[in-house]
């Protein structure tokens, strides 16, 4: 390798390191991207510290206190089976995280991993991969979700699957576009001319590079995945009850909206609380790392 | 032109194949069985096995794709599973209300996304454009059928202003209107949040173009450049973006017509999902995404119509 090709890594590296730090200080700045850090936060707390935080049992149904509206014994109220509604969203918050890390966790690897490839290795592969994802998105994604979360049968786990097949393509969209960006800088031209693997300039000299966007982007399908995990157990495909999910529980809440409007109000509420702090989480984000970039959703 | 269309009709029959081909594939390797669910948990093993082999649920997988496959181009879409009526004739049953209701969206959308956008464009971080910024965010945070039942416990149940659920009649009439009018609102409107923040980036970047300059230089009136100027030149990536949130309309319209037991298809295929009735599953996915490709042809013709420079291509 010759010096100026040297130079040039570590410039490269160079601008990569304070460009994160610019990032890091714009988010600082942005009050959104607080108010995000904060809900998510909450969120957290909620979901870690459930049973310490309330004294009521989210599961265990109680005769004697059936839809209460909101007092002080229940700040929320009770729903039809005299459970508290309060400590019911708490333990939602677990399923809320569960199903946003799960969806974009299988989203992104193989979202990426087939974004890398496509973009990697180009040809034939890219075609079929690139088609693919073309055809998916002829299916409108609620009829792919309901289709696929229906013939798995219900459950976390399945709504989890059905989730991620309606969003990874947006990653391999993504992360094919960065990689066909990278793949004519110098850098990796270097690493290809002192004999890296193509393994290794894949995972150490492209990936690390599309990481940015990438996570901006992962916060705003945290928020696209709860909104549709959400709606698959409000369907009746998903969480079935007596689980505490925030979907399961409004279409439970829904045949008992004359006599007790709380029930379909207050898990509606935590939902979209949640969905807000990862928006403004992950749109901060992406100005933090794109500044030139609109607010512009999806 | 005429040979431009005919080809990427032609271009359209790979990926309804695809299509076909994942939904079967997802249906033939999922558990669960519609006879089961025909004749109830308690059936007996040969009452089973005689209505599985009359469906000819019992032939191997790729006997079974095949044969639909060779209906399905004759247009035979088979017999529904549960129903015992020709999947063709409940699809075209169910079809008018589900076209009526994300038509109806897409034209509230349309009503309210583009003066939005324009307000936001041309008061770019100003209050208004921040409130509208802001109230999107917060309206895409929320749950659709959350919106809907939330609305129904005011408007029906608690004002008594509008009918709870189901379909009035066709949408000419009053009371077709009436009953039209919730469900269509909340599709509709859901959509403006997204669409407007994109006709805002598109006249943002139009309204700083020099031809914009010119015009104000000429001494136009303010209204004449928006409108007549810039919206024209905005509306070239807004038709893209039309054409991208009328399948996803069609999409969310599968939720709010099973929240006011809208009588369309996305409600028939919630319920044929459930009832494993395969074959209208199956004739169902493909017509959603015959509308989805359709649709996006027509926007790729029409956005050749709006911007002269690619009919020219």
């Amino acid at each position: 390798m010759t010096t100026s090709e040297t130079t040039a890594i570590i410039k490269y590296r160079g601008v990569a390191d304070t460009y994160l730090k610019t990032a890091l200080r714009r988010m600082k700045r942005d009050k959104a991207a607080l108010a995000g850090i904060l809900i998510i936060g909450m969120l957290l707390i909620a979901a870690l510290f459930a049973p310490w935080l309330t004294t009521y049992d989210p599961v265990r149904q109680n005769y004697d206190e059936l839809l209460l509206p909101p007092s002080p014994a229940h700040p929320l109220g009770t729903d039809q089976y005299g459970r508290d509604l309060l400590t019911r969203i708490l333990y939602g918050c677990r399923y809320a995280i569960i199903i946003g890390v799960g969806v974009v966790g299988i989203q992104f690897l193989v979202g990426v991993t087939l974004g890398l490839i496509a973009g990697f290795y180009g040809g034939l592969l890219e075609m079929l991969i690139m088609r693919i994802t073309d055809v998916m998105l002829s299916i409108p994604s609620v009829v792919l979700g309901v289709t696929i979360a229906g013939f798995l049968g219900g459950g976390i786990q399945n709504v989890i699957i059905a989730v991620a097949a309606i969003g990874w393509r947006a990653y391999t969209r993504l992360v094919r576009a960065e990689v066909l960006r990278l793949k004519q800088e110098t850098f990796v031209e270097s690493a290809r001319a002192i004999g890296c693997g193509e393994l290794r300039i894949i995972m150490r000299h492209i990936l690390p590079y599309t990481l940015g966007p990438i996570i901006a982007y992962s916060s705003l399908a945290v928020a696209i995945a709860i909104l549709w995990a959400a709606a698959l157990s409000f369907l009746g495909l998903g969480a079935q009850p007596p689980t505490p999910e925030w979907g399961a529980m409004l279409a439970d809440g829904r045949e008992y909206m004359m006599e007790a409007w709380w029930i379909a109000t207050f898990p509606g509420i935590a939902i979209m609380i949640t969905v807000l702090g990862f928006n403004f989480f992950g749109d901060a984000l992406r100005n933090a790392l794109d500044p030139k970039m609109e607010r512009v959703w999806r | 032109m005429g040979k431009h269309l005919l080809r990427r009709l032609i271009l359209l029959v790979p990926v309804l194949f695809i299509v076909s081909l994942l939904i079967s594939s997802l249906i033939y390797f999922s558990p669960g069985d519609p006879v089961r669910v025909m004749l109830g948990l308690r059936a007996n093993e040969e009452a089973v096995a005689n209505i599985r082999a009359e469906l000819g649920l019992d032939r191997p997988y790729y006997i079974r794709y095949l044969n639909w496959l060779k209906n399905t181009v004759q247009g035979n879409l088979g017999r529904s599973l549960q129903r015992n009526e020709p999947v063709l004739d409940l699809i075209l049953e169910h079809l008018p209300a589900t076209l009526e209701l994300t038509v109806f969206a897409v034209v509230v959308a349309v009503l309210f996304a583009i003066p939005a956008g324009v307000i936001s464009a041309t008061r770019a971080n100003t209050w208004i454009d921040n409130l509208i910024s802001l109230g999107s965010l917060f309206w895409i945070s929320m749950p659709g059928f959350w919106v809907a039942m939330i609305a129904v416990l005011l408007l029906s149940l608690h004002f008594g202003l509008l009918p709870i659920s189901g379909r009035g009649g066709p949408v000419w009439t009053v009371e077709g209107l009436r009953y039209l009018l919730l469900p269509g609102l909340i599709l509709g409107i859901r959509q403006v949040a997204i669409i407007s923040r994109l006709v805002r980036a598109g006249m943002l970047e139009t309204l700083g173009e020099d031809y914009i300059q010119t015009a104000r230089s000429k001494g136009l009136a303010e209204s004449i450049v928006v409108y007549r100027h810039a919206l024209r030149n905005a509306m070239i990536p807004t038709v893209t973006i039309f054409g991208l949130q009328i399948p996803e309309m069609l999409s969310l319209s599968v939720i709010i017509e099973t929240v006011f037991a809208w009588p369309g298809m996305g409600r028939m295929l919630v319920d044929a999902v459930l009832k494993r009735d395969y074959t209208l599953v199956q004739g169902t996915v493909l017509l959603y995404a015959l509308i989805v490709v359709i649709v996006n042809l027509v926007v790729d013709l029409l956005y050749a119509y709006i911007d002269p420079r690619i009919r020219r291509q």
